[in-house]
């Protein structure tokens, strides 16, 4: 005769779902409430944050109907357990506590949602007055968007640069042997050197220093030129950092493989280890690109209008900082397409890859 | 003159010696196959004969050529002597048919329409022509393994380095590969192995080698080697095979 182990246990749990889906409703209802008795001074604001707190209660009831439901199964298993059912009783705990768990994620998720929207409301609506005015907001956008155009300028053709120059340094650092030895030393210090100097100063160095040599070409190009340039040589180095833990992190059985074959040093970088390292490189590649878009509002310090300058302008002119926001919201927008974008792409490789 | 000439060969690794000075000659069309246990030197000493590991001491010689030694054209050396290897090595980012090809048409300037309509010829002649535009992550071991041979056997090299082929391999693939290794015996492929497979050493073998600790302590057809060892340690190493049950 073989004795079945009983139901895990799922009371506890259940009851606890229930009580804290409770205290998420009175919480939503007694904080809604009195930010929304603050705000005095805006009609819309204030029916705005009741539709928030109706929203707040309605996320509400569902985490209480998950909860509800934990309990109703957790009773289920009991009376199947009395009944000598043990493997339906299981299945109903299992059920529970499931449904459990789903009330503590939706609970935890309502309430950092709920406080979020209720801390731009709070203080008679304080923070959303400061930082997100919807006619300032929409007023400067238009401006802020045409000058955004210089900021993704400076971020595709430094991007470019950075991709050729960060692979020239990356491959100069690992050429072997003696006769390497000085370029190696050269690639070495340039990237210590570019990764130790913070970008605004090479940016602040170049902008204002350039002119005033007198260098042929050089102390003649445009402030946008003088972005692109110090960008360039700042992303350059962490760029070629990026390519050599890809180069590095292909295994060395790969040279040997080539190398057996016939193919001399450059040629198995060339059609073994970088194609490899290409794709592996990918991910950090992007955050590396990322950081240098977001680095194009530094150049507002040698006084090139791009967006953030732009909006400083409006901020200056009105006190209010929602114009600066919108240079935020911005720069949200064209960086999520391209993580998305991204991660689609090394998904399709790796499918290819594997015949999926 | 012999067309694989090993003289004096040392190396050492920081201060571990791998290679105590070995001398050995394989013919032309011969088959040598290296024995011995883990560590005692043959993967090392077949990776020297094609420079993939620089030697201390000694000299390489191909086809009456000296090809150890600094002012060498190792691309070319290589080119004439191919290797296959325990862990396969494919290109994982080139199908099966790109992976025979690209030697041939960077190497040999050969152009890519032939060499491709080659690979499919080496392809048919192990079984895998269906597998020609597949990615080498979708092979088994055993496939992978029979077109990292063609892949080598691509460049129309003049002898094959042939290295714990079928170590990595689940038993039951280990024949279709060994299979191969036979067929290019039969065609007078001149190749040099090292391998755990007695039962396929003694039949395919010309010369078996026993290496222990770095030194070459016998050398002989296998039937000798095998039958009746002159040395005690090639005896006590074959005894220790035959109680795993692998002879």
């Amino acid at each position: 005769m073989t004795s079945l182990s009983p139901a895990p246990r799922s009371r506890g749990l259940a009851v606890f779902a229930t009580l804290l889906a409770i205290a998420l409703l009175v919480t939503v209802a007694a904080v809604g409430e009195s930010v929304r008795a603050g705000i005095t001074t805006s009609p819309e604001l204030s029916t705005f944050s009741i539709w928030v707190m109706a929203a707040g209660l309605a996320l509400g009831a569902v985490t209480l109907w998950a909860a509800v439901s934990a309990l109703r199964h957790s009773f289920r298993s009991a009376s199947e357990e009395a009944a000598g059912e043990v493997l339906a009783s299981r299945a109903s705990a299992a059920q529970s506590r499931q449904h459990s768990f789903i009330t503590f994620g939706l609970a935890f998720a309502v309430l950092i949602g709920f406080a979020l929207i209720q801390l731009v409301l709070i203080n008679d609506g304080n923070i959303q007055r400061t930082f997100l005015r919807g006619d300032l907001m929409a007023g400067s956008a238009l401006d802020i968007a045409r000058a955004f155009i210089v900021n993704i300028r400076l971020a595709l053709i430094s991007g470019v640069i950075v991709l050729v120059f960060g692979l020239v340094l990356a491959i100069a650092r690992m050429i072997p042997g003696k006769a390497g030895a000085p370029v190696r030393f050269l690639a070495v210090a340039y990237i210590d050197l570019m990764r130790a100097v913070p970008a605004i100063i090479v940016l602040y160095l170049i902008g204002f220093g350039l002119p005033l040599t007198n260098l042929p070409v050089l102390s003649g190009l445009n402030a946008e030129w003088f972005a692109i340039l110090a960008l360039s040589l700042t992303y350059s180095a962490y760029v070629a950092e990026v390519y050599r833990s890809g180069i590095a992190s292909i295994h060395p059985s790969q040279w040997a493989a080539s190398r057996s074959l016939g193919f001399s040093y450059l040629q198995t970088l060339r059609f073994f280890i970088l194609p490899q390292a290409m794709r592996l490189v990918i991910p950090p590649m992007l955050s590396t690109f990322i950081a240098l878009q977001k680095d194009t509002s530094l150049v507002n310090v040698i006084g090139t209008l791009d967006a953030f300058n732009q909006a400083k302008f409006y901020a200056s002119s009105t006190f209010n900082l929602s114009s600066v926001t919108v240079v935020a919201i911005l720069f949200v927008i064209i960086t999520i397409p391209q993580t998305r974008f991204v991660d689609w792409m090394l998904e399709r490789g790796a499918n290819r890859r594997k015949g999926a | 003159m012999a067309f694989i000439e090993l003289s004096g060969i040392e190396k050492s690794y920081s201060n571990h010696q791998v290679l105590k000075g070995i001398d050995l000659d394989v013919e032309k069309h011969q088959v040598v196959t290296l024995i011995g246990a883990s560590g005692s030197g043959k993967s090392t000493l077949l990776r020297c004969i094609n420079a993939l590991e620089t030697i201390d001491s000694g000299t390489v010689s191909v086809d009456g050529d000296v090809v150890s030694g600094p002012g060498v054209d190792l691309d070319r050396l290589r080119r004439k002597v191919g290797m296959v290897f325990q862990s396969f090595n494919l290109f994982p980012h080139m199908t099966v048919e790109d992976n025979i090809a690209v030697g041939p048409v960077r190497l040999l300037g050969e152009d890519r329409e032939g060499a491709l309509r080659r690979a499919r010829e080496l392809l048919e002649r192990v079984n895998l022509d269906h597998r020609a535009r597949y990615y080498p992550d979708q092979l088994s071991g055993g496939q992978q393994q029979r077109v990292a041979i063609v892949r080598a056997i691509a460049m129309r090299p003049e002898a094959l380095l042939l290295d714990e082929i079928t170590s990595a391999l689940d038993p039951e693939l280990v024949a279709e590969v060994l299979n191969i290794v036979r067929d290019l015996a039969r065609d007078g492929m001149t190749m040099i192995l090292a391998t755990h497979e007695m039962q396929f050493a003694r039949e395919v073998s010309d010369v078996v080698v026993f290496l222990e600790q770095g030194k070459l302590l016998e050398k002989g057809p296998p039937e000798q080697i095998f039958g009746e060892p002159k040395e005690e340690r090639t005896r006590a190493f074959l005894r220790q095979i035959v109680e795993a049950g692998r002879l």
